[in-house]
């Protein structure tokens, strides 16, 4: 099986690069859009390929990203990948005020999330994207969990008439997926069933957690893992099925805690009146310390080892 | 300067033309009514400062230069045009009204719930290409289209109507920079140079000068002329700069053909009152008059 799968070992925005550049082969409307760094958003190929579909705005995001809803207003599919601080933050306005009011197709796939920049600190750490994001109307919002479901992902929302921000890793991420199966829009898919506590995450914590999953195995503790790649649309139903069978709830992303898929899950709790325990692990409402981004993960509890201990506490609180 | 502006001063093309700028006056000065009359009509208030300042501008472009179909809207290939100063937007829909994208009875719903005839530019409006209001993004967007026509070999124009407040953004000095460095040649951007912002003259705000040699060290053919002057903006429009994107600093009075108003801060944003209107539209007879 391995050897049909391409993207296995592959982290997410490698995995973007080749499916991006198999996408533009058979669609010249597409075209490629960043700021200084075509090499780090995996566009290299691409742009030696076709040159005149490629364009460096220079670091310049605000301009870039107004740019591509001109681009889209004339028909275009334009992918614009950068860093995601310097989309989500630095070219917000231009984001939800041109591309997402009118709805426009623009593909916003961003590299070096969460703190997977980690050495290069807080100036490069993306922690508040996914809230902002899920706040701004007409956006989807996806994180795949590694290379393989990064493929899934661009087919998932191939189709999508709307904007999209795909937020992918720098590093390469533990495997989720070792065969390439499908996402489905809005819908998140369940990879490991257990009684005891749903855990649900989205992007590189996806692969952590199920690797957490498995040493909660070896002490008789039965996780069910839920990757919630579609933080907007969110899969309330699978919260509210996986949640209701486990009544305990761990949330795991690589996301300021406030605003981000936690929060999410917890509106649905609420909202729906389910019985049902959460414990959100996140990155504390602090700024990032800058370091190598294992130790980071560790750090912030979002590593196997973290989940795990996070896991036996949600498990202690509800006993 | 790579573009030399032979007949800029030819009196006998300026005579030939007579009649073309006597028919555009006409309707800058029909424009000025119906924007006086909705700023009386609408208590609430309207842009009335910068959308009398973009009166000459905005009929020339939309009644002589652009290439533009009403009765077609999504012509694939007429000109675009952004008016990224989007609170200018009570004179957008003026303009397109006159030129029968709408009849002017729908105007009425003007800042209404659920009417997207509103305080800015909405591209829910038949004619309006992008939604504007926050400043520093008209700009960028049609950088965007102008790449994409180069891409499809097509040759409509796209125009941005800018604001001189409007360019204390920087995200415009990032436009400014790509369109020149992407040879956007069939790029055409008009700053509305008023000279004041909300609350105070550009000069005290934030110093914009020199802007001429400012834009011109971005790669940018520029010229200055007379906002309010038909003629001056014909020729200028005509201009063809080789390889590069042109920028039209068009000098202009807020306010202007409202007394109490013109060049003054407080003419951003107001209603006016009986008398105002009364006076101002007397002006314009009296204008109108004067061209038969």
């Amino acid at each position: 099986m391995k050897s049909t799968n391409p993207f296995l070992g592959k982290s997410s925005r490698d995995a973007y690069g080749m499916v991006f550049y198999d996408l533009a082969k058979d669609n010249d409307r597409i075209v490629a859009l960043t700021a200084d760094v075509p090499g780090s958003v995996r566009f290299n190929k691409f742009r030696e390929s076709w040159p005149e579909r490629f364009f460096n705005f220079g670091i310049a995001e605000q301009n870039m990203m107004g740019a591509a809803a001109g681009f889209a207003r004339e028909g275009k599919l334009p992918f614009v990948s950068v860093y995601a601080i310097f989309a989500a933050l630095r070219a917000i306005e231009q984001l939800r005020t041109d591309i997402a009011y009118p709805n426009l197709p623009v593909r916003i796939c961003v590299t070096h999330s969460g703190i997977s920049l980690g050495p290069a600190g807080p100036s490069h750490h993306t922690l508040e994207d996914i809230s902002i994001l899920r706040s701004i109307p007409n956006m989807t919002v996806i994180a795949p969990a590694d290379g393989t479901s990064t493929a899934m992902a661009m087919s998932a929302i191939q189709e999508h008439p709307g904007p999209v921000y795909m937020r992918l890793n720098r590093a390469v991420e533990q495997t989720a997926y070792e065969t390439i199966s499908k996402y489905s829009y809005g819908k998140a898919n369940l990879l490991r069933k257990g009684a005891d506590l749903t855990i649900i995450a989205y992007g590189a914590s996806v692969g952590n957690a199920l690797l957490a999953a498995e040493k909660l195995q070896e002490d008789g503790i039965q996780a069910s893992v839920l990757d919630m790649a579609f933080i907007k649309p969110i899969d309330r139903n699978a919260i509210i099925e996986n949640g209701s069978k486990t009544g305990k709830i761990l949330t795991v992303e690589e996301q300021n805690i406030i605003g981000g898929l936690g929060s999410a899950v917890a509106e649905v709790i609420a909202e729906n009146n389910l019985n049902a325990i959460l414990r959100r692990v996140g990155i504390p409402d602090e700024f990032t310390l800058a370091g190598p981004y294992s130790e980071l993960q560790a750090y912030y509890s979002i590593d196997p080892k973290g989940i795990v201990r996070e896991a036996l506490n949600l498990l202690d609180q509800t006993s | 300067m790579i573009w030399v502006p032979s007949h800029f001063i030819d009196k006998d093309l300026l005579m030939k033309n007579k009649n073309r700028i006597i028919r555009l006056q006409k309707k800058a000065l029909e424009y000025r009514k119906h924007l006086i009359q909705l700023a009386h009509s609408h208590s609430f208030g309207v842009h009335i400062g910068g959308g009398l300042s973009l009166a000459e501008i905005l009929t020339t472009l939309y009644f002589e230069v652009a290439n533009l179909d009403s009765g077609n809207p999504d012509w694939k290939d007429r000109d675009r045009i952004i008016l990224s100063k989007g609170h200018g937007n009570i004179g957008l829909l003026t303009i397109l009204a006159m030129k029968g994208y709408f009849p002017f009875s729908e105007m009425q719903s003007f800042n209404q719930l659920e009417s997207f005839y509103s305080m800015h530019a909405d591209a829910h409006i038949l004619g309006v290409e992008h939604s504007a209001g926050s400043l520093g993004h008209g700009l960028s967007v049609a950088v965007g289209m102008a790449l994409a026509a180069g891409l499809d070999q097509k040759d409509w124009n796209v125009y941005c109507i800018l604001g001189d407040g409007e360019i204390m953004e920087g995200s415009n000095w990032e436009a400014l920079m790509s369109a020149s460095h992407f040879k956007l040649k069939k790029l055409t951007a008009i700053i509305d140079r008023n000279h004041l912002s909300q609350e105070g003259t550009t000069t005290e705000t934030m110093g914009l000068e020199p802007l001429v040699k400012k834009i011109e060290n971005f790669g940018w053919f520029v010229e200055e002329v007379d906002g309010h002057n038909i003629s001056e903006l014909l020729q200028v429009f005509d201009a063809e700069p080789i390889g590069q994107p042109k920028m039209i600093i068009a000098n202009t009075i807020k306010g202007r053909g409202v007394e109490s108003l013109a060049n003054k801060t407080k003419s951003h944003f107001n209603h006016l009152d009986e008398n105002q209107a009364r006076l101002a539209l007397e002006d314009i007879e009296k204008e109108l008059m004067s061209l038969q």
